[in-house]
């Protein structure tokens, strides 16, 4: 796939995936061997029919791509940039056994994206249920459920702390990856469905979880609020001007556009050395959106090895390509003071692995006497979040030991009527994950309602594809005529 | 019924206190039923503006509104001085945020609130009030013509003790002058609260410390989201660290960090600087263009 060249694209925001072109894909498509027992399907958390969309892809079908992804996932275009497909999909990959396994995040993307320029939607007719569901919080988790349940012909009111509906995918995830216009057409694809958004509402202070089931009317709730509470690791200089955490400086930058200052009114003090402290996806973009805001030079801290670092193959590619200094095995024990409440530096220490860890990675070990300081003026923060304690603080929703909210197998909570998925119940986890516990979620509630699913019947397919299929075959849907 | 919420934010009421100091009234009904005192709200005054908390002065469930008290000394502040008439409308308005003030079962209080701090010190005078005690407000100015507010104040509480710099009114010197003189006529205070500059919340920390009077104070350090989010709004509260915005904002004033506050406090000044500058450019150039009443 090509790329922005890594010098040019350290400076700007653009994408720095330029995505295939059509004799790209379709060459890339032709390596899929549509082996029979699909081993892709399962890699996929929200378990995308594979093989069915190369296969159209390969007969030059887009379209019909398009519908066979969107049977499943609705957000082709962002899943194709933000999944980690090494380690789902493309990771179980036949092909993979002896080469290169097949895109298939790139060709999802490519799909996803001629759906986007084309204007494609796939649009159920759906008859209205009646009921009416509220969904807190409008990230990918929120954003996936409220999908299935406006198709099951449920009213869905989407409510957004924020001023603008997106949650991770736009205050987190930078715009060289994710592009916010991208994430702009998916929000409204889920209003064509007729999912409304309420932002600037803070549900558990403005009105609590069981207010929407008691005096609003909602027949069922979702909670997808994401982790949101990031850690800092207690070392002595943290509250130095100069520390912040990824989520601060991301939000800063990609959802009050910093960046972009003083044309937008969000300051944001950026480094010129700065050092990033952890290895995921999160330390990913804090360490480029710190290159492309000017940074001379950007230092990756990780206290275990490479072989470790939990974020995208991609990103760590990338990011070495742009420039990002990598310290493996090195554990931050102090922030310094330059006397005047601004950070100088950090000293560190060098770790060595040791025996597997509760996570099954191996424990990193400090190295005695191995301390050194090096020059930063900037300490970024990026070792994960803990739970978000407003609704554990207004509502009778249980909790775990860890604070996250407590649900069963299918994502039920001890309210009833009240479902809960995605980071505030797994903790920080990936984009994909939080929108397969979306639907997982819309799935139990579906249930719960006595809805049938109606997932994969849309209006605007070719017509002889639903003729002789009796109307009630299809639950709550309606073929449309015309 | 279900609660509509606005998508947009009238501006019903305002009152220009001084020449810097400014108080809007905005429609907001479903969080004029939800406010309590000690919370807080986060305001965009544009699409292109930043998020700044600004704690409740008021709230009233029979007019729908919320009030706020706004002093302009930034870009964002100054910007929404000059655009913030009746029939405007703010971009985004969120809340209410953070832990409401906890009113117990103090039976005699004494509410300190300093210049700004007045505002937001007074919806817990009334709590209090309300739930029967005697409350003692302590309202501090730097001079007569900065004041506001002390009918509000008198309408509530018990006793009010006014204290400016220069002695224009009420007692001659700080707000710490007035609660020591409140403290000497009453023995049997259970609690203070102290809204204000972080420097003057610190002087009524040491002021009660020594007595061992449970003190509160509000804390409003920088924030993005009001929601536990983002972390800007970390302060040091005894060994540990808390963000105002979800375990706040009121604190246990014997031990916030107020030094690790202040300092925290000016990490933006470089960028606020710069930013209220190229507005006050733009003004001008604005100015020159258009005749002065329009700017």
């Amino acid at each position: 796939m090509r790329e922005q060249d890594a010098r040019e694209r350290a400076c700007n925001f653009r994408e720095v995936s330029l995505g295939y072109s059509k004799e790209e894909a379709l060459r890339e498509a032709e390596r899929c061997l549509q082996c029979p027992d699909e081993p892709c399907v399962r890699g996929c958390p929200v378990n995308i029919d594979i093989p069915a969309f190369i296969d159209k892809i390969t007969a030059k079908n887009f379209r019909g791509a398009y519908d066979v992804i969107t049977d499943t996932n609705l957000l082709p275009a962002v899943c194709g940039r933000v999944c980690p497909q090494e380690s789902q999909c493309e990771g179980v990959c036949t092909v993979g056994d002896t080469l290169e396994p097949v895109a298939i995040g790139r060709l999802e993307r490519f799909v996803g994206d001629m759906a986007i320029a084309e204007g494609w939607i796939n649009r159920p007719y759906v008859e209205p249920s009646g009921f009416r569901v509220a969904i807190v919080g409008s990230g990918p988790a929120g954003m996936a459920c409220a999908a299935d349940m406006a198709k099951a012909g449920c009213e869905v009111v989407v409510y957004e702390a924020f001023h603008e509906p997106g949650g991770v995918l736009k205050y987190g995830i930078p715009d060289f990856r994710l592009p916010n216009a991208v994430v702009d057409v998916e929000i409204e694809k889920l209003r064509a469905l007729g999912v409304r958004f309420e932002c600037n509402t803070l549900v558990g202070r403005l009105f609590t979880v069981e207010d929407l089931l008691d005096t609003m009317e909602y027949d069922a709730v979702f909670v997808g609020t994401g982790a949101g509470y990031p850690s800092f690791m207690g070392i002595p200089g943290e509250s130095l001007n100069g520390v912040l955490s990824a989520n601060e400086l991301l939000t800063r930058c990609n959802l009050m556009r910093a960046r972009d200052f003083p044309q937008f009114d969000t300051p944001l003090q950026a480094g010129t050395r700065v050092a990033v402290i952890g290895a995921g996806n999160t330390a990913m973009d804090a360490l480029r959106v710190s290159l492309r805001l000017g940074a001379q030079a950007v230092h990756c801290i990780y206290r275990r090895g490479k072989a470790e670092a939990p974020a995208r193959a991609e990103e760590l590619h990338h990011a070495a390509e742009e420039g990002v200094e990598f310290h493996w095995l090195t554990n931050p024990v102090a922030i310094l003071g330059d006397g005047e409440n601004r950070v100088r530096g950090l000293r560190c220490q060098r770790m060595e692995l040791g025996e597997p860890d509760a996570s099954g990675r191996r424990r990193p070990v400090a190295v005695e006497g191995s301390d050194f300081e090096f020059e930063c003026d900037s300490v970024v923060f990026a070792i994960g979040t803990n739970a978000n304690p407003i609704l554990g603080q207004t509502s009778d929703l249980a909790l775990d030991p860890r604070g996250y909210i407590a649900t069963d197998a299918a994502l039920a909570t001890s309210l009833f009527g009240v479902w809960a998925g995605g980071d505030i119940v797994t903790g920080a986890a990936t984009v994909i994950e939080a929108m397969g516990a979306g639907r997982k979620a819309a799935r139990g509630m579906k249930a719960w309602l006595g809805l049938r699913d109606t997932d994969s019947v849309y209006a605007e397919r070719p017509l002889e594809r639903m003729l002789g299929l009796p109307p009630g075959e299809h639950g709550h849907a309606r073929l449309r005529a015309g | 019924m279900p609660l509509e919420q606005p998508t947009v934010f009238p501006i019903v009421a305002r009152d220009d206190f001084t020449d810097v100091t400014f108080m809007l009234e905005i429609r907001h009904p479903a969080m004029a039923r939800a406010a309590r005192a000690g919370q807080f709200v986060i305001v965009m005054d544009s699409e292109h503006g930043e998020r700044i908390p600004l704690t409740l002065a008021d709230f009233d469930v029979d007019r729908g509104t919320i009030t706020l008290v706004i002093q302009a000394v930034g870009k964002t502040t100054r910007e929404m001085q000059q655009k913030c008439v009746v029939g405007s409308h703010l971009f985004a308005v969120t809340g209410p945020m953070g832990i409401p003030s906890r009113i117990g079962d103090a039976k005699k209080v004494v509410c300190v609130g300093g210049g700004l701090g007045v505002a937001p010190a007074f919806p817990q005078a009334r709590a209090h009030a309300r739930n029967g005690a005697f409350v003692i407000g302590v309202i501090g100015y730097r001079n007569r013509q900065l004041m506001f507010w002390e009918d509000r104040f008198r309408s509530v509480c018990d006793e009010v003790r006014v204290c400016t710099d220069d002695g224009s009114a009420g007692i001659r010197g700080m707000v710490t002058e007035g609660l020591r003189h409140a403290i000497a006529a009453h023995p049997d205070i259970d609690e203070v609260i102290a809204i204000g500059p972080p420097i003057m919340m610190k002087a009524c920390a040491e002021v009660t410390r020594p007595l061992g009077i449970r003190t509160v104070v509000s804390l409003n350090p920088v924030m993005v989201d009001g929601t536990g989010m983002c972390g800007g709004c970390r302060v040091k509260i005894g060994d540990g660290i808390k963000f105002a915005c979800v375990d706040g904002p009121d604190f246990d004033a014997h031990r916030v960090d107020f030094d690790d506050l202040m300092a925290r406090l000016g990490r933006f000044r470089p960028s606020e600087q710069a930013a209220l500058h190229k507005w006050a450019e733009t003004c001008r150039m604005h100015d020159a263009a258009v005749p002065e009443d329009r700017c």
